[in-house]
Formats: structure tokens, C-alpha cells, sequence
């Protein structure tokens, strides 16, 4: 699915990735760790696309495609998609609309037809009952004034409408109860197929608890320092991230 | 059995009704240049009464010894007057035969419009042989306003059929010597519409200037004058989104609207005339004059305009509010892109009591356009208790553009209140990666973000004409960002 080799990564002269190597094949889960600042947003927006990095060597590999090649709406058609640690405001356009276009700009790419209305808000009904998402939600303007934890769950929304191949779900969890975080978890669950994976970067092993992963991964100081089980994630909140820093030293 | 009106509008809007609107009026034209002799040769043509003619000399007189302003935030060459034919009637584009023979991007256009194609042939001049029976389809059309006694038909037709009620109410709101360009069109008015709206009655359909005999052929002086009598209600809705191109440079029209006691006039315009092109070249010059007057009590008139066209714009749509508890409303949309310049607002003037105005104003600026704001909100000493609220957005793509703001606000009493807000933004680089990422292009996403940011505007407009709105603020800001 996702093949990325010796990774280098840097902005405004500062190298902030330095030499990632990730594999993650079909049906995968993969958890990404790590403390506050050492990569882990960036190595999503790298993925996805975002113009602003300067990427000094090595390779992403999606599908067999090579993905520094691709526009962002590219690689988002071919099935990336990207939930956002800090999901942006855009007053004024619906997110009935915003999903529309978003679905058949998508299809567009594949050589499709714009999906039918009625398939479409059949679907928006559907996914909206999966997430518990209010009828009202949908009508609101993508993002405005939405409580941090809407925001998070609008973006989980986003993503069962387009169906991704891989999702890359940034600190997801953060800003969602008990209740909503179990929502979240569920949903993703349910989307959860052979032949799609997951990217989810947490600082939390609650949500893990939940979507339960195949393989965890360390990321510190711009590079993967461990990969392990899921029991990884249990011993780094038992002992914090200064027990492989001073196993690295 | 009486024939709903929803199912005329179906029939009219569905069928390719529309090739059959023009006559065949001997080409004509005037001496090139302005003189009495221009002012009495168009009346002459239009065999108007001798009161008409007197306006438009005594209009021209007054536009002798005026100047053109030069406060409006705008520059263009010096316009010669003299170098203008003033009248040449009604006249058939040139009849190509095939749709090859047009200009390729104004065909893309269309496509992106989602216009037909037999009415890209119309639009643009193109033969067409199958003439459906549009006749009768107007002829219906017709029937059901004059069942109602609502009288809708172009300037000159009014002139001939009512010109007591022309006479009545012509240069009431605006008179002839408002401004330069008023007087200007004061003396030479080539045509536009009449509207008369009886006491009581609520128009059952939207007014198009579809619909009208020669709309496309109104000419550069362009007159309107649409009044609704007491407790009547009308939507008037003029222009349309495909382009629109005009040999014309200079155009200056006055539009005046009249609401008696209890009557609401709701005005929408989508203005699309050429622009020029991306080296500024060419275009329109728009010097429009637009004014109601809320004549009687708890009248009501609102003006919802979307201006994408004209390399200049500078139009002013505003409202006395005469009668108490009378309503004022402006919602504006203008974006200029590459070269173009607007200068566009809205004046609301309070004189009755207890009057309430508004003011919603959208700038979207890209390449080295530059839009600006202008606004008078004036509360007299009489208009106690009532209220404005202005909200002025500029919206910037890139940064060679430039957006300005000029409200003016003079209050001569204490008991009323007078709110502006304004805002400048941007769209950032967040939204766009946010909608990339979403697999919309960053063409779209402009599209999306401006409709977005536009829609509290577009949402006044009626739905036939929303639509296509939507579709024209995205194209063109094409190729504006990235
Ligand atoms: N646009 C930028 N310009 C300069 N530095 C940046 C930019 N974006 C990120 N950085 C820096 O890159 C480093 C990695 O940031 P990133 O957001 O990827 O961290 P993170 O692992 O996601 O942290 P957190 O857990 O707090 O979300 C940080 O030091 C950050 O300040
Ligand atoms: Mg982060």
C-alpha cells in the first residue's frame, strides 16, 4: 500500500524528518507515537502532498505509484486521505456541498460520471447515522464555529464519504469525550477492510484500545526509533518517551 | 380555466423560446457625435411627445455645462463624446452560420455556463432555422400579466401606450441633472423596461427582461422605470450571466424605482458585460445610475446585484427611504479580476420615521484589479428611531489587487443607529491544502471558497438565477491564484 524509504524532510533549512522507513501494506493499522514536535504532522502533510517542504531524499511509494510525482488532489483521488490534527474553517460552504464536490472531483479523476443526487445524499444520510452526526451538522458551513470535538468528527465523517484506500488520522482523538471517542473508534472499525489501512497518530493508548493496531512506531527527533505490537504503546504510557531516549543515548 | 403560472414559467423556461425576441428594424443610425440636433433626431425616431423631447433637451442643456466626476476611485483615457453614434436602432448581430465561426473561448465559456447549445447560437448569433412558436409562448406570457393589469414592456413602448404614467413618474428619482452620466442619459436614453405594478397586485412571476421584445437591443442608455403601486409586490430581474459583448464602449444607464404605500420591489441584476481582456484591454465602461424611492409607509424596495463584467463599474444602487417604516436593502457581489475597476456601494437616505436600511456588500478582488466600496448612510433629522447596518467584506486573491472601503455616515438625530463592519481577508493556504486534499482542485476550491464567502448575497437571488450566479463567480476568477 504505502513503501517509504530513508525519508528526508526539511523546512526553512531545518531538517525535521531524517530518514523515515515505513511499510504498511493492505488491511494494516499503523500507529504513530511520539512526543510533541518531532515530526509526526509533518511526515502526514509530506504524504499527502503539501507544497511547503523541501524534500531532500528519498521516496514514497503508494500503490506503485510514486507519490512526490502527484498533485495533492491527485494523490487525495487516488485514495489518500488526510484527517486533520487542526481541520480549517470555510465559511459559508456547506458541507453537504463541500462533500459533493469533493466526490465528484474524485470521480472526475477516475473518469466517472458526478454521482447521482440521490446516491449522494443516501449516502450522507447513511454515514451521518454511523457517526451519530446530527442532521443539522450537515447544512453547517465545513468547520465554522464547530466545537473542537465536532471538528474531529466531521473529519471522520469526511472520510467514510470518500472511502479512502489509506487514511492518515492525525491526533483524531484529541478534543472528543468518552462517548464521541467511541463513536470515532467505532466508525473507523467499520471501515476497517482488507484492502485498506490505516495511518493513526495519537499521543494517547486509550484510542488504541479501541482501534487496536498491528504495528506501533516511535517517531522521535525526525526519525522511526521503534516499531513494535500493540503492547508498545502500553509501555510508553506506563513509561513515557524518556525510557527510549535514554535507551538511544 | 386559468393557467398556473408555474407551469408558464416550466414552458417558457424549457422550450428554446427565446430566438424568435428580436424585430427587424430597418438599420438606422444617427450622425456620429452629440448635439441638440442627436437629442431631437432620437426623439424624432421614436416618435415620442413633445414633453419627452422638452426632457431630453432641457437634460442636455444641463449636461453641457457639466463636468465628469472624479472622486470614484477608478481611471480610465478620457471619453470623447463626440466620438459616439447616440442612436442606431435596433440591429441583428452579423448571421454566421456554424458555431465554428465563433471565438472558441466564448464557446468554452458557455459550456462551463452550462448553456445550450441552441442558445449558444442565439447568444452569439449564429442562424438557426428551427424557430419554435415563441409568439405564443410570449403571448401567455402576457396574457397573465395583463390579466392582472400589470403593464411590462420596453421604455418606448410605455412612451407610446401609458405616457401619463411615464410622464408622472420619469426623473422623479433621479433627475436629469443627479449627475453627469444621469444627464447624459436623461438626453439620449435609448431603451430598457417599464414595469407597472397596480395597487394590490402581487406580480405571480418573476419579471425577466427575457421575456421583453428587443431586450438585447436596449443600446448603450439603457432607461428603466418600474413602479408599484400601493401594496403591490414585484421581482424584476435583469441581465444575464453569459457574456456579454458590446461594440459599445460607454455605457450609462438609469434605472428608477418607485414603491407606493405598503409596495415591495425587489430588483435582481447579474451584470456580465465584456471586461476586456488580461491585458486590460477593451472592456466596458459602466456608469449606471440605480435608485428607489420607498415613496409611501412600510414600503419596501431591495437591490441584490452580482457584477463580474465591465472594465469599469461605478454604480451606486440606493434607496430614500421617504415613507416611515419603510425598508431599504442592498446585497452586492462585485468581483473584478486582471484589470477591471469597480466602484460600487450603496446609499440608503432615511427621511421617514422608524425606517430600517441594509447593506451587504461582497468585494472579491484578483490579479490588478481594483474594487472599492462606497457608501453613504445618511439619517435626517425626521427619521427618528431608525436603524442601518452596513457589513463591507473584501475578499483578496494574491497581492497585486487592491480593495478599499469609503462609508460615509451622517446622522442628524439622536435616536437612531448606525452599524458598519468591515472585513479584508484572504483565502489561505490552509483552506486551500484543506480542499486539495479533499482530491477538489485549486480551481474549485476557489470556486467553492468565493461562493462561500458570497453566499449571503447570491442566497437573495432569485433560484433560476442563483444557480447560474454560483457558476459565474468561479469562472471568472479563473486562473486568478495559482
Ligand atoms: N511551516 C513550518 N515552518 C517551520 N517549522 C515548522 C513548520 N511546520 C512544522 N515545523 C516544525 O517542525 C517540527 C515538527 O512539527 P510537527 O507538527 O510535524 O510535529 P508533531 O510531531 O506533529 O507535534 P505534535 O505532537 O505537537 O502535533 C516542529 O519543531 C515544528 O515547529
Ligand atoms: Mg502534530
Amino acid at each position: 500500500m504505502l513503501s517509504i524509504k530513508n525519508l528526508r524532510v526539511s523546512i526553512s533549512g531545518k531538517e525535521i524528518l531524517r530518514g523515515i522507513n515505513l511499510e504498511v501494506k493492505p488491511g494494516e493499522v499503523h500507529a504513530i507515537m511520539g512526543p510533541n514536535g518531532t515530526g509526526k504532522s509533518t511526515l502526514a502533510s509530506v504524504i499527502s502532498g503539501r507544497d511547503i517542504y523541501d524534500i531532500t531524499e528519498g521516496e514514497i511509494i503508494f500503490k506503485g505509484k510514486n507519490l512526490l510525482e502527484m498533485s495533492i488532489e491527485d494523490r487525495a483521488s487516488e485514495g489518500i486521505f488526510l484527517g486533520f490534527q487542526y481541520p480549517v474553517e470555510i465559511p459559508g460552504v456547506s458541507i453537504t456541498n463541500f462533500m459533493r464536490t469533493a466526490i465528484n472531483e474524485q470521480r472526475k479523476y477516475h473518469g466517472l460520471d458526478p454521482m447521482p443526487a440521490s446516491e449522494f445524499l443516501a449516502k450522507m444520510e447513511e454515514k451521518k447515522q454511523m457517526l451519530e452526526i446530527q442532521a443539522k451538522l450537515a447544512n453547517r458551513s465545513v468547520n465554522e464555529g464547530f466545537s473542537g470535538g465536532e471538528k474531529k468528527k466531521n473529519e471522520i465523517f469526511q472520510m467514510a464519504m470518500l472511502d479512502p484506500d489509506l487514511a492518515i488520522l492525525d491526533e483524531t482523538d484529541s478534543g472528543l469525550d468518552i462517548d464521541a471517542l467511541k463513536i470515532v473508534a467505532n466508525g473507523v472499525n467499520k471501515l476497517r477492510k482488507p484492502d485498506n489501512s490505516f495511518l493513526v497518530i495519537t499521543h494517547y493508548q486509550r484510542l488504541l484500545d479501541y482501534i487496536v493496531p498491528d504495528i506501533v512506531h516511535v517517531l522521535f527527533d525526525g526519525r522511526i526509533v521503534r516499531s513494535g505490537g500493540k503492547e508498545l504503546a502500553v509501555e510508553l504510557e506506563e513509561k513515557g518517551y524518556e525510557w527510549i531516549k535514554a535507551e538511544m543515548d | 380555466m386559468e393557467k398556473d403560472p408555474n407551469n408558464i414559467l416550466d414552458e417558457v423556461t424549457q422550450g428554446e423560446y427565446k430566438y424568435g425576441f428580436y424585430t427587424d428594424i430597418e438599420m438606422d443610425t444617427a450622425p456620429m457625435g452629440l448635439s441638440e440636433d442627436t437629442v431631437r433626431f432620437i426623439s424624432a425616431k421614436k416618435n415620442e411627445p413633445e414633453w419627452l423631447l422638452q426632457y431630453r433637451l432641457d437634460a442636455y442643456r444641463k449636461w453641457l455645462v457639466m463636468t465628469e466626476p472624479t472622486w470614484a476611485h477608478i481611471h480610465h483615457a478620457p471619453i470623447n463624446y463626440q466620438d459616439i453614434f447616440y442612436y442606431a436602432a435596433p440591429k441583428r448581430k452579423k448571421e454566421l452560420t456554424n458555431l465554428d465561426e465563433v471565438d472558441p473561448e466564448l464557446i468554452e465559456t458557455f459550456n462551463k455556463l452550462g448553456i445550450s447549445l441552441e442558445e449558444q447560437k442565439r447568444l452569439t448569433g449564429v442562424a438557426v432555422d428551427a424557430v419554435i412558436d415563441s409568439v405564443s409562448v410570449k403571448t401567455t406570457f402576457t396574457e397573465t400579466l395583463e390579466k392582472q393589469g400589470i403593464i411590462f414592456c420596453s421604455f418606448s413602448e410605455a412612451v407610446q401606450k401609458v405616457p401619463e404614467l411615464v410622464k408622472q413618474y420619469l426623473g422623479t428619482v433621479v433627475p436629469s441633472d443627479d449627475n453627469y452620466f444621469a444627464a447624459l442619459n436623461s438626453a439620449v436614453f435609448s431603451d430598457g423596461s417599464f414595469c407597472y405594478i397596480p395597487k394590490g397586485v402581487r406580480c405571480p412571476i418573476e419579471l425577466s427582461t427575457y421575456f421583453r421584445i428587443n431586450a438585447a437591443n436596449t443600446g448603450q442608455f439603457e432607461r428603466t422605470l418600474i413602479i408599484g403601486d400601493e401594496g403591490s409586490y414585484v421581482s424584476y430581474m435583469e441581465g444575464c450571466t453569459a457574456p456579454m459583448r458590446d461594440e459599445n464602449q460607454l455605457h450609462a444607464a438609469i434605472v428608477e424605482i418607485i414603491a407606493l404605500k405598503d409596495a415591495q420591489v425587489k430588483y435582481s441584476t447579474v451584470q456580465n458585460w465584456y471586461p476586456g481582456n488580461k491585458k486590460g484591454e477593451g472592456g466596458i465602461y459602466n456608469f449606471v445610475t440605480k435608485r428607489g424611492i420607498c415613496k409611501g409607509n412600510n414600503s419596501k424596495i431591495s437591490w441584490t446585484q452580482v457584477e463580474t463584467g465591465s472594465a469599469i463599474t461605478w454604480k451606486y444602487p440606493s434607496v430614500v427611504l421617504m415613507g416611515d417604516n419603510s425598508v431599504g436593502e442592498f446585497y452586492s457581489v462585485a468581483v473584478t479580476n486582471n484589470f477591471q475597476q469597480a466602484d460600487t456601494g450603496s446609499k440608503m437616505i432615511h427621511l421617514g420615521k422608524n425606517t430600517k436600511s441594509t447593506i451587504i456588500s461582497k468585494g472579491i478582488s484578483a490579479g490588478q484589479s481594483s474594487n472599492s466600496y462606497r457608501g453613504l448612510v445618511k439619517m435626517t433629522k425626521r427619521a427618528e428611531n431608525s436603524r442601518n447596518f452596513s457589513q463591507c467584506d473584501s475578499l483578496l486573491l494574491g497581492d497585486r489587487c487592491g480593495a478599499h472601503t469609503f462609508p460615509y455616515i451622517k446622522t442628524e438625530n439622536k435616536t437612531s443607529i448606525v452599524e458598519h463592519e468591515a472585513t479584508t481577508s484572504k483565502i489561505s493556504d490552509d483552506q486551500l491544502f484543506y480542499c486539495n486534499q479533499r482530491g477538489i482542485s485549486t480551481e474549485s476550491a476557489i470556486g467553492l471558497i468565493v461562493n462561500g464567502y458570497a453566499r449571503e448575497v447570491l442566497k437573495q437571488l432569485p433560484m433560476e438565477f442563483a444557480v447560474e450566479a454560483q457558476k459565474l463567480l468561479s469562472i471568472s476568477l479563473e486562473g486568478s491564484v495559482g
